[in-house]
């Protein structure tokens, strides 16, 4: 930033405040789903049998938060499908350490994977750029090759513990039974390599926490800034590619991704910073795993199909409940609108009537607007005593009405005179836009335009502009 | 070995009819995914592809039985409906395209995989359902019925492409013009997506959800590594598609070692690695040889393949010295006009190049006889001399236009263009022509007579 852009006094920026509503809503939402999943779960397991539900449980519930909370850069980054790719093209790396080492935990997969996730970004890279095709038909053939090979080479060379099925499925039930001792804990081995896993993720995060952020947000002032962009990049994508293997046994090598955007794709409907973002991504993920565990066993079926699934049904309810974004909270806005602009063209109009010599204006179909937001409409205006009726039936404005309208028609006629002195515009089209812009206009504002309009006492038709009650 | 083959074709007629079916599916696919990749509409495939599986399962659930084109139905129906959810998802709310996308897709395919578990546990049927197949797709499964399905749709989707043809060329490289002239650019893209779909749905079979998408996208794009032209391009497009089918299904045939066998007379070890192909299932198989296809399109490909620019490269950094000498050759001679001949030397001081370069520069120009080289002493050719002028002349234009027109060199269309002869009006030039020739600076043939 230039120096002199920073002598020159800022305008203030309000410090971001500190509510409680963030953790309330997010800690109402997980003690809802751990009461809602604990009752789920006791009706599917057996009393005994708690140990063999609970550690695949676990394992699911930390291998998507570490999910999740990547999932958020690639999501904020418009970069979902690169995880895609990345996520299926690893597969031949898993296999190929796999052959070197024989087991499912050891680093070479880690490896492996490494390389081929780098490699892919790197190579659709270069093809979009060597053969002027679109950046996502490139993803598309370097993908789907790397995971063609990964499925030929474990066609060809089935292991102990890796065949197709596990390749599409995980097999978090089977892996969660062999026990390994760590520090004298007995832990199952899919939890020795995805808590570590985790513990990276979240290292990664808070390490390069200032970086990783201005990178997702606006990657060309990160770069204007000296940071290494493509180094971030490439980064990142080595650490998709590692959640990526460590997640291999939970949810399988093509189901990955749908813990890593969808939780993340919820999560950013729901709030518009990165830290809550990341926690409820995380706590979207964990959920997921609770619920699929329970979704699975009374389907008898795939775990890591009931895992997206459950994934999906919350990312569902986010798109239409979220508070700011949802689509229903965003339609209830928008007729509490309709209704506020209803109720407020009536007092406009009977305003507008007095002003012209007339008692009364409007008769029995006083908003003009049918249905529900007329009737609510209707509601408020006797609700707020903005209205009342005289002894023949007909609408008459209450003080408080009569201040509330002349807000309003001051608004409107300030509004013209400006759209008047500033802009070339006909006459005749001043009207509609005042007619929007009435029931925007702040008290403020409206007082701030009548200082700019110093003087002016009649709108460009003439009429008089109500002084502020 | 002739007569091997020929009985082998009679014994393995449903081969033969599988073999036609993937490679008509496979130049079908080629054609539409070609469309689908210059409209820049290459992962909605891989989208539908993925959003098909739970219809799949949902018709076998409700059937109860393996009917191919119930199967299929099914599967057309959700590949639709995620396609309607993304799109709606952009229509309606914030959710970035790329997260829309990558949501339905792992959603859907989950589901998918949640029904096949359910499926495969239901009792008696599970197991001869087969539905695992349409997963990585295994083609000897098919039915000589299942083919003629096919191969009438892939028909049907060729004849629109057919009819078509000019809407879809016009609204795949500019949709913006096509709507301004008044196309229906909204009804081609939305006939091009229900091809892409058919295509999806029609490879389901052989190539399997996963990889299907690779059908589409891997002709089209490996075909813009040989030309810029439609029509040629699809026609390399369909003819990868068609490799891609027919290698694809003949590597995985059960039956392939057996007739290799057979027609080869040979048997035991030689053919170990296509009797692991045998077990393998199709799609992956079909995939990988997209992707030799690809890589050799890559590094072949005459309009853009990695050999056919670095030969434009040379070819290019070839001409520029050669300019650069002539240039320098003819600026020695004009300074020093009696003489005829240059001494390296001399061309050394004027430029900042090593003797090395030099000698390279020289032994390249003789070569392509511009100059002669008699003991050290260097002259033009009288081809050369012609070239030199001409080149000499081409730049002092040059000098004199960025000084007397200045504000007009970031708005000139090519500064690496050899004349300004080719974008300044002939007043102009004459106009430049004189200052030069007022100054003494413009280059005359005398200088090198």
């Amino acid at each position: 930033m230039s120096t002199a852009a920073l002598a020159r006094p800022a305008r203030q920026v309000p410090a971001p405040k500190l509510t409680l509503t963030q953790p309330l809503a997010l800690a109402g939402y997980l003690g809802i789903c751990g009461l809602l999943g604990w009752f789920a779960l006791s009706r599917v397991v057996v009393a005994g049998d708690w140990p063999s539900a609970l550690w695949p449980i676990a394992a699911g519930i930390v291998c998507n938060a570490s999910c999740g909370i990547l999932g958020c850069y690639l999501v904020l980054r418009r970069m979902s499908l690169l995880g895609d790719a990345i996520s299926h093209a690893v597969l031949p790396g898993l296999v190929l350490g796999y052959m070197v080492s024989g087991s499912l935990t050891s680093p070479w997969i880690f490896v492996g994977a490494l390389v081929l996730g780098i490699a892919t970004s790197m190579l659709a890279q270069s093809v979009s750029s060597l053969g002027r095709v679109s950046e996502d038909a490139s993803l598309g053939v370097v993908f789907t090759s790397l995971f063609a090979l990964g499925v030929i080479l474990v066609g060809l060379f089935p292991g102990a513990d890796l065949d197709t099925d596990c390749v599409l499925n995980g097999d978090i039930a089977v892996a969660s039974v062999d026990l390994r001792s760590v520090g004298g804990w007995l832990v199952p081995r899919p939890l020795v390599a995805l808590v570590p896993v985790l513990g990276i993720v979240l290292l990664f995060v808070a390490l390069l926490w200032k970086e990783l952020k201005i990178v997702s947000f606006d990657p060309a002032l990160a770069a204007a800034m000296g940071f290494r962009v493509m180094l971030l990049h490439y980064l990142l994508m080595g650490m998709v590619s590692l959640v990526t293997v460590a997640s291999f046994e939970s949810v399988g090598s093509i189901l990955v991704v749908a813990v890593l955007i969808v939780p993340a794709a919820a999560a950013a409907q729901i709030t518009e910073r990165l830290s809550w973002m990341m926690a409820w991504a995380a706590a979207i993920g964990a959920t997921s795993a609770v619920f699929a565990y329970w979704l699975a066993q009374i389907f008898d079926t795939h775990l890591a199909g009931a895992t997206a699934v459950v994934a999906g049904v919350q990312f569902t309810a986010a798109v239409f409940l979220s508070p700011q974004r949802g689509l229903i909270s965003r339609w209830l806005r928008n007729q509490a609108l309709a209704v506020r602009i209803a109720a407020e063209d009536v007092v406009g109009r009977l305003y507008r009537a007095e002003e012209r010599g007339q008692a009364t204006g409007v008769g029995s179909q006083e908003t003009g607007v049918s249905g529900i937001v007329g009737w609510l409409a209707n509601w408020r205006l006797f609700h707020r005593e903005w209205v009342a009726r005289d002894r023949a039936g007909g609408l008459r404005l209450t003080a408080s009405g009569r201040d509330a309208a002349r807000q309003l028609v001051r608004a409107h006629r300030l509004w013209e005179s400006y759209l008047d002195t500033h802009f070339d515009l006909p006459r005749d089209h001043l009207h509609e836009a005042a007619e929007r812009m009435e029931h925007y206009l702040d008290p403020q504002l409206a007082d701030e335009l009548a200082a700019e309009l110093a003087g002016r006492a009649v709108d460009p038709h003439g009429k008089e502009i109500p002084a502020a009650p | 070995m002739i007569d091997g083959l020929l009985q082998t074709a009679r014994e393995n007629y449903n081969l033969l009819v599988v073999l036609a079916g993937a490679s008509l599916l496979g130049i079908g696919a080629g054609i539409i995914g070609a469309f689908a990749v210059l409209r820049k509409r290459a992962l909605t495939g891989d989208a539908l592809s993925h959003a098909a599986l739970p219809g799949l399962c949902i018709a076998f659930l409700i059937l109860r039985e393996r009917n191919l084109i119930a199967l299929l139905l099914g599967a057309l129906a959700s590949g639709v409906i995620g396609i309607a959810i993304i799109s709606a998802l952009g229509r309606w709310t914030r959710v970035k395209s790329d997260a829309a996308i990558g949501t339905v897709l792992t959603v859907f395919f989950g589901l998918g995989m949640m029904l096949l578990g359910i499926i495969q546990h239901l009792p008696g049927v599970g197991s001869r359902a087969g539905l695992n197949s349409f997963i990585f797709g295994k083609t000897a499964g098919m039915t000589q019925g299942d083919v003629y399905v096919i191969l009438a749709a892939a028909v049907v989707c060729l004849g629109l492409i057919v009819v078509f043809y000019k809407e879809f060329q016009l609204v795949s490289f500019d949709a913006e013009f096509a709507g301004s002239l008044g196309w229906p650019v909204y009804g081609v893209d939305l006939l091009l997506m229900s091809l892409v779909a058919a295509a999806v749905v029609i490879g389901l079979p052989s190539v399997g959800v996963i990889l299907v998408s690779a059908l589409l996208i891997m002709p089209g794009a490996a075909a813009r590594f040989w030309t810029d032209r439609l029509s040629t391009l699809l026609i390399v497009a369909g003819g990868c598609g068609f490799a891609m089918g027919f290698a694809g299904t003949l590597l995985s045939a059960a039956d392939i070692p057996k007739i290799a066998e057979r027609v080869f007379g040979a048997s035991g070890r030689e053919f170990a690695l296509l009797k692991a192909f045998a077990n393998l299932p199709t799609g992956p198989i079909i995939v990988l040889t997209g992707t030799a296809i690809f890589a050799a399109s890559m590094l072949f490909g005459w309009r853009r393949g990695a050999i056919a620019r670095l030969l434009a490269h040379l070819r290019f950094q070839r001409q520029w010295n050669e300019r650069q000498l002539l240039q320098t050759i003819f600026d020695e001679l004009e300074s020093a006009t009696p003489r005829r001949t240059v001494t390296r030397a001399a061309l050394l001081a004027r430029r900042a190049w090593t003797g090395a370069q030099l000698a390279r520069m020289l032994a390249a120009a003789r070569a392509d006889g511009l100059i002669a080289d008699e003991g050290g002493e260097i002259s033009l050719t009288p081809p050369g001399a012609k070239a030199a002028l001409e080149i000499a002349r081409g730049q002092r234009l040059w000098q004199v236009f960025l000084t007397e027109y200045p504000e007009l060199a970031a708005s000139v269309v090519n500064l690496v263009s050899a004349s300004v002869a080719e974008f300044v009006p002939a007043a102009t030039l004459a106009e430049l022509r004189e200052k030069l020739q007022a100054a003494g600076r413009w280059p005359r043939e005398e200088a090198l007579a």
